[in-house]
């Protein structure tokens, strides 16, 4: 089981208090869109995403970035057992969605470069390690249904 | 995924405005990946000190931020240009190639704190393309 020291959770915490969650969603599943483009094949009922511009104005996207951040607010409010909140959402997104488990990396980088131009230099180095360590725990959680 | 005309412009524009902040953007990335990632202390267990600010962290991370810099000029001939780094990084170094990823990243995040406005999707998809050519540049004579 992972182990949070104080300081751990308290920095999660710090990061999650600044998220607004529909200008940081949106932009994150943006960025994921753009910079890594193959990921536009798991939202093919999302219109128009063909370029930045589309995207950023997409309705869709908009509203699928506020879902991502809720998912990871499961995470926050669990963060003594991410393995087993996240099971069902592991299922989903190994046996429906059938997402290669290498995006939930990229998704998670986008989410930190987004966080960083936020928080600037509110976003520590020990305050991205604790960040870095959550995203670990839920990428690693996510990936659990897949072997 | 090598670099269009667009993305070599997009990262001659982006390092052209931050050369001037090359230590603190050098050192800032260099001591997060020591600090977050601490099995990259390994390579510099001949520092007297790690932790984000020191002497050290602050001359080395000037260092590799030249050579992103230097990357930008030879951005039409990375592998060629870059030669004599990667027999650097393979022969005597020896840095395993993942590491490259980890202080790639570290580089946008700093980007990104840095200079948010500045740093949009687009101009992200063409530096994490560059700094991923670069790496593969770096790791050319590896094997």
């Amino acid at each position: 089981m992972v182990q949070w020291k104080a300081e751990e959770r308290a920095a999660i915490q710090a990061v999650f208090a600044k998220l607004d969650y529909e200008s940081v969603g949106r932009e994150t599943l943006t960025r994921l869109l753009v910079v890594y483009p193959w990921t536009r094949r798991y939202f093919g009922g999302f219109g128009n995403l063909f370029n930045s511009e589309a995207i950023m104005a997409n309705p869709k996207v908009a509203a699928h970035g506020i879902v991502v951040l809720q998912g990871l607010e499961m995470a926050l409010k669990n963060m003594d057992d991410i393995k087993n909140t996240y099971a069902s959402l592991s299922e989903l997104h190994s046996e429906k969605l059938q997402v290669d488990p290498g995006n939930f990396q990229l998704l998670g980088d986008c989410l930190t470069v987004v966080i960083a131009t936020r928080m600037r230099t509110e976003f520590t180095p020990d305050i991205q390690a604790a960040w870095q360590k959550f995203l670990a725990v839920v990428v690693s959680a996510l990936r659990k249904q897949y072997n | 995924m090598s670099l269009s005309a667009k993305d070599k412009l997009a990262v001659k524009t982006i390092f052209d405005k931050v050369a001037h902040k090359a230590e603190d953007i050098g050192s800032e990335a260099l001591a997060r990946t020591l600090f977050v990632y601490p099995q990259t202390k390994t390579y510099f267990s001949h520092w007297a000190d790690l932790s984000p600010g020191s002497p050290q962290v602050k001359k080395h991370g000037l260092t590799i931020m030249k050579g992103v810099l230097s990357a930008v000029e030879l951005i039409d001939d990375l592998k060629g240009g870059l030669l004599t780094l990667s027999e650097l990084h393979a022969f005597m170094l020896r840095v395993d190639p993942a590491n490259f990823k980890i202080i790639n990243h570290n580089l946008l995040v700093v980007l990104s704190m840095m200079f948010p406005d500045d740093f949009t999707p687009e101009v992200h998809v063409s530096v994490d393309k560059f700094l991923a050519q670069v790496s593969l540049a770096l790791s050319e004579k590896y094997r």
